[in-house]
């Protein structure tokens, strides 16, 4: 999921490029064949894909900061275990996304170094705390929610790598989803304390994200490239109107109230939410969130404190090869 | 509602099996406070994945525990209402996880003595015991590996992981006889061959140690000092904090379901 600002794509230089190679490239696109990483493409489409699979990749990782918040004070053997098995598949993605990144050319590394430096974006949902153990089941519940809506479209993009590693993120998000709304069931059955926790949490994060799907379809002014090469096909609107309507009827099925009191239904079934507050969104995309600068601030901790056994890592395999090359001489 | 500490009947088959489940929890614990912040993703998978393991292990003889006391006690009010003083985990396990190296090290340490316990374990004559053994045994092959690599990479690395590693192992080492101690209670079972002699074990746990230590041009410690009383309650200062962190949300809020 977590494509939002991947609304930025590149300016068209493909006049630049072979006009023959171009149109062809895209009546392949449009006869819906996959593009693979030895086939021809234009530039754009390389550094749009790229600069889209890494904010993926880096939003997996970044995202397992809030959730591992509570993997130590999980309320059960059985959510902790849940959750830490949900944590490690969100590393999973991250890993199996920068692979289909690097097949576009650009290293792990400089991908990684990129985000650290923070040239780099990650979804804005998660620059969010978790307060309470109902922070969890939320996320769950809406964010891999969202994160799903936008990621199915995503398993027919034009990119054969990228589409294909979306089915298998889509099926673990899908088990996730399940997992954190149950953990929403327990609450919202449990006391008045524990239900009063579940919609604390659906107040806090339910604007938040509606803002996971990107700016408005009549601000958005660059979808268009993205469109026309079958990466993006369905527009931010259109899939946050598909996800409120999904997930209004599973509010009320767990009883929680859902903090929009001007929502109403439509006469075609549509649920009409009301403005968002963009300013709030942009604010977060510029680093202003509750929590940009303690996530960054985890993961170049992470990198710093690491770099020593990557370094210890890399000249142990040296050395073996060394050995090895000396062996055989002998 | 006051939140009381649970009782335990720790008969010695209750005590035995509550051992082995706080140290998979205390262990794996520690473990899974590294996920998001390892050195490379590579390790945040793999030390999740160690720690999964643990939990599962520790729900399993917790289980057990509860069903051989056969009172009202389950996995949850075993790890989550019981304070430091009626864990019962070996001290090693609790130490913080430090650097990278001290974590490694402290999971070869032990991965290497738990590969030759359960699989000696599988022998049991407690079916369960030995079932729960079976499976820890392939899982522990599988953590001493990954560790037992480590220990060579930064034992062989660079001058700081060399560095380090020797640190850790210096530091660790003096909690390791913990785990081929044996009361009274735990003898008795091992009569009844029901549970195995950790002691008989040492030496081919020494063995192990001296090959991969060996490669990584590393250094086992000549001290033989060493630390004990996880068994019986006696823990460092570290292990209250984990558990206040561990049980904090059953703690604050009391006889809930979550």
């Amino acid at each position: 999921m977590y494509t939002q600002a991947l609304n930025t794509a590149e300016t068209d230089d493909r006049g630049l490029e072979d006009a023959a190679k171009a149109a062809q490239f895209q009546t392949r696109i449009d006869a819906e064949e996959r593009i693979e990483p030895n086939d021809w493409m234009p530039a754009a489409y390389r550094k749009t894909l790229t600069r889209q699979i890494s904010q993926h990749a880096h939003s997996e990782i970044v995202g397992m900061l809030p959730e591992g918040n509570w993997i130590t004070r999980a309320p059960s053997l059985r959510r902790k275990a849940a959750l830490l098995a949900k944590v490690q598949d969100e590393c999973g993605h991250g890993l199996y996304l920068y692979a289909a990144a690097e097949t576009l050319g650009t290293s792990r590394e400089e991908l990684v170094d990129a985000m650290l430096a923070g040239k780099a974006k990650y979804s804005s949902i998660f620059n969010y705390p978790t307060l309470t153990w109902a922070d969890i089941g939320t996320i769950g519940w809406l964010v891999d929610g969202a994160a799903i809506m936008n990621q199915i479209p995503l398993c027919r993009c034009s990119y054969g790598p990228y589409a294909r590693a979306m089915i298998r993120v889509c099926k673990e998000e899908s088990f996730h989803q399940r997992q954190g709304y149950e953990i929403m069931l327990t609450l919202c059955r449990g006391s008045d304390e524990q239900k009063a926790m579940a919609q604390d949490a659906l107040n806090r994060w339910w604007w938040p994200v509606l803002m996971m799907f990107g700016p408005p379809d009549a601000t958005s002014q660059h979808s268009d490239t993205s469109t026309k090469w079958k990466i993006k096909r369905f527009s931010n609107d259109e899939l946050r109107q598909k996800f409120v309507d999904a997930t209004v009827p599973q509010a009320q099925y767990l009883g929680l109230t859902i903090p929009d009191p001007g929502m109403i239904q439509d006469a075609d079934g549509h649920w009409r939410y009301s403005e968002i507050d963009w300013t709030e969104f942009k604010q977060v995309l510029a680093g202003n969130g509750p929590c940009n600068r303690d996530r960054m601030a985890a993961r170049r901790k992470a990198h710093d404190e690491g770099a020593w056994v990557r370094e210890a890592a890399a000249s142990y395999a040296a050395k073996r090869a060394q050995r090895r090359t000396a062996q055989a001489a002998e | 509602m006051p939140v009381v500490n649970i009782e335990v009947s720790e008969t010695p088959l209750v005590l035995y099996a509550l051992r082995r489940a706080d140290d998979a929890l205390i262990l794996g614990h520690r473990l899974s406070e590294w996920c998001g912040h390892a050195p490379m993703l590579e390790e945040d998978m793999a030390l999740s994945n160690i720690a999964l393991d643990l939990i599962g292990q520790a729900r399993e003889l917790y289980t057990y525990a509860a069903k051989a006391e056969g009172k009202d006690n389950d996995e949850d009010k075993l790890a989550y209402l019981r304070d430091v003083r009626q864990y019962r985990n070996l001290l090693l396990l609790e130490q913080p996880n430090g650097d990278f190296a001290q974590t490694l090290v402290r999971q070869f340490f032990y991965s290497a003595f738990a590969d030759l316990y359960w699989r000696a374990m599988m022998t049991s004559r407690d079916t369960t015991l030995a079932a729960i053994a079976a499976k820890s045994e392939k899982e522990s092959a599988y953590h001493l590996r990954h560790s037992s690599e480590w220990i060579i990479r930064l034992g062989d690395g660079t001058d700081e992981s060399h560095a380090r590693a020797q640190a850790a192992i210096d530091h660790l080492w003096a909690f390791t006889g913990e785990m081929f101690a044996v009361d009274d209670g735990e003898r008795a079972l091992i009569h009844a061959d029901i549970a195995v002699d950790p002691g008989t074990l040492r030496g081919r746990w020494l063995t192990t140690l001296s090959e991969v230590i060996g490669e990584a041009m590393l250094k086992l410690p000549q001290n033989d000092w060493m630390q004990q009383g996880g068994r019986v309650g006696r823990h460092s200062e570290h292990l209250g904090h984990l558990l206040s962190e561990l049980q904090s949300i059953q703690r604050t809020f009391p006889g809930q379901t979550w």
